[in-house]
Parts: structure tokens; C-alpha cells; sequence
């Protein structure tokens, strides 16, 4: 791991030099909110964001990916082959990316990158791809990362990190596909400097500013259907409209719905974002819906990230903490309540009164 | 609002005690500023989480549809016409309801209010008209009447039309006020403007379709969109697709549309998706002389028809 200082030209002349090398990019300001987007010829990443709306996992994984195209022209061959898309990536750097986003990227590895299944699309994306952090200098209210296994100087996930202090970028050099990145922005001759001391100092005021804590000591040891039956679903889960908002702006949420879309005599087999919020996820062709009602699939999208995924993997939550759902929720369900119940619940001493719905 | 807080937790509790209603669908206090939370209330314990004020602009008909208990309901005036929209389309049994009136006066605009700070709002108080926005280094009053909801400053309907017991006396009712000041100026674009500004209006949509969710008028058992048998919405983020949930769903709530702006309020993407509804709502009033939802007796009239209609189809 290197050390540099970066000054504010610097910055800007090696953002502009690596996008010859990279497609880069970084947040901008849209409406009102910041979302990630390409940056063009003399485009700066904007870093006055506090997080971008949507989460960078679009970037690696888009909302809908064409994997295959068709034709269904009987005169043809090749009708009804399917035939892959080209599937190669050119390198990509994500400049700006928060440390929970960063870390939500080895999480939604562990499902499509394993010995027996390869996700091919995710995978060269995810290969293809830089990521350069940016240190949070204080926390959002809804922030609770350094309870989801990182924190507001976390660096699981990322191959630079850049600290800002007033106009000077202290940058960590983290990994190799990092040193090419500083390399081709030209910051790679830079002498290492001494700041360790300066960022120790920010990043015990950066933790100090997350306000907000769960607890999630005890779901380990819980059983699963201790937590599956416990009386509080129906309630907790009454205003939920099902929306499936909090699994789109989610970093970790990865599932996905094949649909073959036909135009005329051709057409496309594509993948699109799915959501466990929704009663068609679960909707089998004979009719019958094994989570037909709300509570059973607002139980699944917590119990999944807080219970089988912890099981599972014996790595954490499925959750980075960035607070998304908990700000965009439109009915304010909120993932540090329901993770305290779960982490709390006792079937000996439940007095709760379950609702019906 | 302290005063309706404490009446509705005094009439929940009497009607759960008495056995008027099973339940109790009201608002209770959420995790963060401006965001309360739609509640069930069925004991008198949870009947004492049940709260009011500026926050509760979430359309609580949505919650009551086709249950089948009997059930208290909390509702102001855009919530009762959506109950009263309820009941024509037999969705709910009037007699199954026991309203619980709001005389309102407004629900605050928690997106414009948060798009004002760049920081972290931690808390929002009310006194009367007056509202303080305060976050960790700052505080700022503002005037409730300049914070409203786009469709609340616009509202001629905020009594109940239809309650069984009201929590306080009615409100004067605003009557020099235009809800279709927008739709008026759309209306005046030549088509290639219209075109842009629908496309720009609906271009950041991620089709969570939190809109449809939240909106009481969408409770067919399965929507259009979600129809695999045939499939009449592709499901990609392609502009088509996005364009027909909007154009039909908008179709669809004609003549019912209540103007609550709730699916206004849940969208994570900001989109002012009343832009649609609305040009139906003025429609239907200069064409039928039809407001949503404030009589038992009417039916709305697209799903109606009168032997006198000037038009020669019908006939
Ligand atoms: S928890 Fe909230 S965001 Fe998620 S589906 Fe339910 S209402 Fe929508
Ligand atoms: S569950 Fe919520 S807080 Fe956790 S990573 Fe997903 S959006 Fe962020
Ligand atoms: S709530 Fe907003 S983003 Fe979601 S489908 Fe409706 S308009 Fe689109
Ligand atoms: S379309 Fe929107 S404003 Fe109209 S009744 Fe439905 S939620 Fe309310």
C-alpha cells in the first residue's frame, strides 16, 4: 500500500489523462440528486455528494442486460438459436464510490462468482472495473456501516481510497489494478508521503459522526425458525406496499427475472432486476404463490439479509449500511429496527401480540 | 395536532373497548423526520401509538381494501373520497367502516423540505402554522402554508366527505385555488413539446411502480403490467415500456383519481407523476362536471352512461 497527496490541479489533470485508458465514472448532480454517469471530456466527478440516490451496483449490473438475441424468421437458419451477446467489458473506473457501496461489491460476489457457478456478465464487468473510493468525512444520519462490517474509511471492496482533506486528496494506493489507475492518471511517480497521523485523526472523527448502531451479535445463534415464526412480521410489515424501492436502491439485492422480448421476426432474451417485494417473484406457472401475502415477503428480503445470508456465509450481514432503503422507503420501514427485533427476539420472554392481516 | 392526536387515541380506544371495530388503521410515529407510518392498531396499547400532524399524506384506503373485519379509519379529506370510491366499486362495505374524520389543513412537502438543507434534517416541529426544520448546526422556521404538498395547496376537499365521527371542527375549505394550473399550461405546448415534456418528466423512472402500490385506485389482482399470459408490458427500462405503465395507469384512474398525491409522495425518484392523473381530473370535470369520491350515490362516469348523452355512439 503507497500513500500520495494530491493536489487540486493534480486531481484534475489525472482524472482527465485516465480516461484514455478507462471509461470513467463518477457522481453528478441530476434534478436533485447525484446519480454515477460516464464523465465526458473535461467532466469532474462531483464529490460535494453525501451518497448518490441509486447505488453503483447498476454499473456492474444493469437493471436490464440483453444476454442473448433471436430470430424467429422460419426462412432462416439460425431461427431460434439463441446467440450470446458480445460479452467483453473495456476497463472501467468508478471514481467516488462510498466505502458501504464498496464493500457491498465482494458481498454480491459471493453469489455470482463461485466454484460452481460463474456469472459471466458480472464477472468481466467486475473484473473490468477500478474501484475508487471516497472516505466519508462525516455521516449521513441513516449511515450505520460501522455496524454492517466497514465503516466511513472502510477499504474492503476497493482498489484506491481517497481521503479529502480541504483541497488535498490523501490517496491509498490499495491494490495493483489501483497502482495502474494512479499510473495512468500520472500520479504513479508521486513520493509517498507522511499523512498517516492527519488520517487517523479524520477517520476517528469520521467514525465518531456515524450516529446511527445495530446490533447484530445475536442472529447467529438464533434458530432459524424461531426468527421465521416470531410474532412481529405482520405488524412490522402492515404499511409496506410492496414497491420493491428498497431492493432497487439496495447494494447488495441481486436478484434478477429472464424475459425474452420479440420485435417483429427477431428479438432479445434479457435479464432484468427482480425483487423479493414483489408477489410475482414467487408466482409459480400452476398459479399457487408460495409468499402470497405481504408479511411473508417483507420476512424474506430481512430474513435473507440478516439471517441466511449470515448462515451461509458466515461473513456478516448482506447489508453495507449505506441507509438507502431506510431514507427511500416510502412508508418507513425501517432495516435498524427490524434487525434490533430480530437480534433481540426471545421466544421465551415474546409477550408481543401478532396482528392479522 | 396535539389535540387530534389525543382524540384519536381516545376514540380507537373506545371503539376497540366497546367492540365497535376490530381494528384501528391510523399513522404512528416513523424513525425519521417527515416520515410517519401507515399502523394497525388492535389493542389499546398499540391504540396509543396513533398519532397526528403535518406527516400523514399517505392515502390510508389503500390499506382497507377487500378485508373483510370491521375496521376504524382515520381518514382526511382525500383519504375519505378514495373510502367512498371504495364502497362504489365494492371494494369495502361502508357498513364495515367506522371514519374517524380529519379536518385538514395540509400535509407538508418532504421532498422540497429536505431538497432544501444539505444536510441531515433531525428534527421537524410544528406549532400551529409555523414549522422548525433543525439539523445538527441548524435551525429554521418555516411557514407551514409555503411547505405544502403541491396538491394540498391546491385541495378543495379537505373536510371528510363521509365520516362517522369527526376529530375536530370542520376547516374552512380554500376556494381560490387552481389545481390544473399545470395542466392548463401543458395543455398549451404544440405536440413536440408535450412530447418532451413527458419524456423528461418520466426519464428517471425505475419502474418500482411504488406509484401504482401506493395508490388506492390499483387493486386489480394482477396489474397489466405484471400479465405474463399474454404480456402486454415488456419489463426492461425500455421508453415504450415505461410510457405504457405510465399513459394506462393514468387511463385507468380516470374519473377516480382523487388528486391525493400519494403515489406522488412515494416515488424514490422525485417524479411528478400527477402530471398525468391531473389532465384526466380536468377532464372530467369540464366534460361530466365529476369530482372523485364525494358521493355514495354517483357513480363515476366512465362507468356509467345517461340516455340523454349528446354523443351519438352510445345510442
Ligand atoms: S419495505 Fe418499503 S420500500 Fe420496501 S417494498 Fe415495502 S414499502 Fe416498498
Ligand atoms: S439493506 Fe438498506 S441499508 Fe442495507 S445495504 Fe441495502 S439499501 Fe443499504
Ligand atoms: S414510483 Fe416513481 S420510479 Fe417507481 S414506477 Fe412510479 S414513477 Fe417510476
Ligand atoms: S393516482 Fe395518485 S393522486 Fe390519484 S388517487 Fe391514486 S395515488 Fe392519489
Amino acid at each position: 500500500m503507497k500513500l500520495i497527496k494530491i493536489d487540486q490541479q493534480n486531481w484534475n489533470t489525472g482524472i482527465e489523462k485516465a480516461k484514455s485508458a478507462y471509461r470513467v465514472f463518477g457522481p453528478v448532480k441530476e434534478k436533485n440528486d447525484y446519480e454515477f454517469k460516464v464523465l465526458g471530456t473535461n467532466e469532474m466527478p462531483d464529490l460535494n455528494f453525501r451518497n448518490t440516490r441509486l447505488s453503483p451496483k447498476s454499473i456492474i449490473y444493469p437493471q436490464s442486460q440483453v444476454m442473448f438475441t433471436y430470430s424467429i424468421d422460419e426462412t432462416k437458419d439460425d431461427c431460434r438459436i439463441m446467440k450470446e451477446v458480445e460479452n467483453v467489458t473495456s476497463p472501467m473506473a468508478i471514481i467516488g464510490v462510498r466505502p458501504c457501496d464498496a464493500l457491498s461489491f465482494p458481498i454480491v460476489r459471493r453469489n455470482f462468482d463461485t466454484p460452481e457457478y460463474q456469472d459471466t456478465y458480472w464477472i468481466k464487468a467486475y473484473e473490468a472495473t477500478t474501484f475508487v473510493g471516497l472516505a466519508c468525512n462525516s455521516a449521513c444520519d441513516t449511515c450505520f456501516c460501522t455496524s454492517a462490517g466497514t465503516g466511513p474509511f472502510g477499504e474492503e471492496g476497493l482498489d484506491v481510497l481517497i481521503i479529502k482533506d480541504g483541497d488535498d486528496f490523501y490517496t491509498k494506493i490499495i491494490t495493483p489494478k489501483g497502482e495502474a489507475f494512479a499510473e495512468s492518471a500520472g500520479w504513479g511517480k508521486k513520493e509517498q508521503t507522511d499523512i498517516t497521523a492527519k488520517i487517523k485523526e479524520l477517520k476517528t472523527a469520521a467514525e465518531a459522526s456515524v450516529s446511527s448502531t445495530v446490533s447484530t451479535d445475536k442472529l447467529k445463534n438464533k434458530t432459524i425458525l424461531d426468527l421465521y415464526d416470531a410474532p412481529f412480521w405482520e405488524e412490522e410489515a402492515f404499511a409496506c406496499i410492496n414497491c420493491g424501492t428498497c431492493t432497487y436502491v439496495c447494494p447488495t439485492c441481486w436478484c434478477f427475472d429472464v424475459q425474452d422480448e420479440t420485435h417483429g421476426k427477431s428479438g432479445i432474451r434479457m435479464r432484468n432486476w427482480d425483487s423479493c417485494m414483489f408477489p410475482l417473484f414467487t408466482h409459480h406457472a400452476s398459479g399457487h404463490n408460495p409468499r402470497n401475502n405481504k408479511y411473508e415477503r417483507v420476512r424474506q428480503r430481512f430474513m435473507h439479509k440478516l439471517k441466511y445470508y449470515v448462515d451461509k456465509y458466515d461473513s456478516g450481514i448482506q447489508c453495507v449500511g449505506c441507509g438507502r432503503c431506510i431514507r427511500l422507503c416510502p412508508v418507513n420501514i425501517d432495516i435498524r429496527k427490524i434487525c434490533d427485533k430480530m437480534n433481540s427476539f426471545d421466544t421465551e420472554s415474546c409477550k408481543c401480540e401478532a396482528t392479522s392481516s | 395536532m396535539k389535540e387530534y392526536t389525543e382524540k384519536i387515541r381516545e376514540i380507537a380506544k373506545r371503539l376497540l373497548n366497546d367492540g365497535t371495530v376490530d381494528m384501528v388503521i391510523g399513522f404512528r410515529k416513523g424513525t425519521l423526520p417527515m416520515m410517519n407510518q401507515p399502523h394497525i392498531a388492535t389493542c389499546t396499547d398499540s391504540a396509543d401509538e396513533l398519532m397526528w400532524d403535518s406527516n400523514c399524506g399517505l392515502n390510508l384506503a389503500n390499506y382497507v381494501t377487500d378485508r373483510k373485519e370491521k375496521i376504524g379509519i382515520v381518514a382526511k379529506g382525500c383519504d375519505s373520497r378514495n373510502l367512498v370510491t371504495h364502497v362504489i366499486e365494492n371494494k369495502i362495505k361502508r357498513d364495515q367502516l367506522y371514519i374517524i374524520g380529519i379536518p385538514c389543513s395540509g400535509m407538508i412537502d418532504h421532498h422540497k423540505i429536505t431538497a432544501m438543507f444539505d444536510t441531515d434534517i433531525t428534527s421537524v416541529k410544528e406549532s400551529g402554522e409555523s414549522i422548525t426544520i433543525s439539523g445538527n448546526d441548524f435551525s429554521k422556521k418555516l411557514i407551514k402554508q409555503d411547505v405544502l404538498c403541491e396538491n394540498c395547496a391546491a385541495c378543495t376537499h379537505r373536510n371528510p366527505v363521509e365520516y362517522d365521527e369527526l376529530v375536530a371542527d370542520l376547516v374552512e375549505e380554500q376556494t381560490d385555488v387552481d389545481p390544473y394550473e399545470s395542466v392548463t399550461e401543458i395543455e398549451s405546448m404544440d405536440a413536440e413539446e408535450k412530447w418532451n415534456y413527458f419524456e423528461d418528466l418520466i426519464s428517471p423512472c425505475i419502474r418500482c411502480y411504488a406509484c401504482r402500490n401506493a395508490c388506492p385506485l390499483c387493486y386489480c389482482p394482477t396489474c397489466f403490467v405484471d400479465e405474463s399470459t399474454p404480456q402486454w408490458v415488456g419489463k426492461s427500462q425500455d421508453p415504450i415500456d415505461v410510457r405504457t405503465f405510465h399513459l394506462l395507469r393514468a387511463f385507468h384512474c380516470a374519473g377516480r383519481c382523487t388528486d391525493c398525491g400519494a403515489c406522488e409522495r412515494v416515488c424514490p425518484m422525485g417524479i411528478k407523476i400527477r402530471e398525468f392523473t391531473k389532465k384526466l381530473n380536468k377532464d372530467c370535470l369540464e366534460l361530466y362536471g365529476w369530482e372523485a369520491g364525494l358521493s355514495l350515490d354517483e357513480r363515476p362516469p366512465l362507468d356509467t352512461f345517461k340516455t340523454d348523452d349528446p354523443d351519438e355512439f352510445i345510442k
